[in-house]
């Protein structure tokens, strides 16, 4: 059942106010939610002005900046700054993207930098994404055959290989699923944009024969049907892929083996 | 301890979409109509029971409040039924790329408010205001 409000525990309260140096003409204040799990204390959210003169064009260029100049104690995932790990993901100026590929001007105002939404969160920008993971591992994203290995490669045509554009590309950052308020509130269950888009990226490979168990595993009321076309899913990926026309196309297969 | 972690903020940060809008207007349309349906029976069942329980039926839905709810209710029928044409869409794969899934919501928005207009205007230059 959905659940609106947040828990006691994860009431988010005020935080402390760092100031930019001195001299600093050229400010953007962040607005970032800070949790310490070893203080006992709510969730807070703590503002910095940011010199932009000695900060790079990224959100993450800015949270570096907060890290080394400010405030060393910030915690968050990143890795490769060029949008291809999908570490950085969070929640920024209200929609969830990649830190690094999100452009601190695209955002006017205070810019509000939370953690993907929905999560247990370990610390500070930091969730735990092991749920996540386990339903990725559910979908078993592996080529899955039963004729026997040819010579050589198995073989795929052009056309058919261009049928994995737009699923292969997933970085499993976890943006769409975050997004999608029917994974909010029943991610135990629905599996979410995400690993479904992948899960129809080993559905419509040439080379796969597993297919009728894989939708067999997806034959249930949550695990595939939660998806109600919300679409924020679509709307937040920072890829630009289509987890919600994805889906849509699982569901068709399911009424069309039924033909 | 992963009980103790907090929950990251969700509907309380998340910005509106558009998309999500539209989605939760359907069901509340939905609800609304499935409550519309009982008043409907509540009204069939008055005018069975005689003509008295029936005026009284009648004035309670002519009343300020009525009037107001029915005008709801008609647009919770329109924008259902648009909607929903829109989910038959998308169930055979088509308007899922954002401009399409942006000009068809907007159609149905446009559409259901037109249409409660229209049917409010014929409903009453045929009926009258009574």
């Amino acid at each position: 059942m959905a659940e609106f409000s947040l828990p006691k525990n994860s009431r988010v309260t005020k935080g402390k106010h760092c100031p930019a140096p001195d001299g600093a003409t050229n400010i953007r204040t962040f607005r970032v939610y800070r949790f310490d799990p070893d203080d006992g204390q709510n969730p807070r959210t703590d503002t910095y002005d940011v010199d932009m003169d000695t900060c790079g064009p990224m959100v993450l260029d800015a949270l570096i900046n907060i890290k080394s100049k400010m405030d060393t104690t910030l915690t968050f995932r990143r890795s490769c700054r060029e949008g291809v790990c999908g570490s950085c993901a969070m929640n920024i100026d209200g929609t969830n993207t990649l830190a690094c590929t999100k452009f601190i001007d695209e955002v006017k105002g205070e810019i509000a930098v939370y953690p993907l939404p929905h999560q247990s969160v370990i610390k500070d920008l930091v969730p735990n994404q092991s749920h996540f993971f386990a339903q990725y591992r559910q979908i078993e994203p592996w080529l899955k055959v039963d004729t026997p290995p040819p010579a050589r490669e198995r073989l795929q045509s052009p056309e058919d290989r261009e049928r994995l554009d737009g699923l292969y590309e997933c970085i499993l950052c976890s943006c769409c699923s975050t997004a999608c308020p029917s994974y909010w509130w029943n991610s135990d269950r629905y599996l979410g944009p995400a690993a479904l888009l992948q899960s129809y990226r080993w559905l419509v490979d040439s080379r796969d024969e597993d297919a009728g168990n894989r939708l067999d595993q997806l034959e249930d009321p949550f695990r595939l049907y939660r998806c109600h076309t919300i679409m924020n899913c679509t709307r937040t990926c920072p890829k630009g892929l289509n987890p919600a026309k994805a889906i849509a196309e699982i569901k068709k297969m399911m009424v069309l083996r039924q033909v | 301890m992963t009980d103790q972690r907090p929950t990251s903020p969700h509907i309380q940060v998340y910005r509106w979409q558009y998309t999500m809008l539209l989605s939760i207007l359907h069901r509340a349309s939905g609800i609304a109509l499935s409550i519309g349906a009982l008043v409907l029976v509540a009204w069939l069942l008055a005018m069975a029971a005689g003509p008295d329980s029936y005026d009284r039926m009648q004035s309670l839905i002519g009343s300020n409040v009525g009037v107001v709810m029915l005008f709801g209710w008609t647009w919770a029928l329109f924008y259902h039924l648009l909607n929903g044409l829109r989910h038959l869409f998308w169930d055979i794969g088509m308007g899922f790329e954002l401009p399409q899934a942006f000009s068809t919501g907007i159609t149905v928005v446009i559409g259901s408010v037109i249409l409660t207009g229209a049917s409010w205007f014929i409903g009453l230059s045929i009926f009258g205001g009574t």
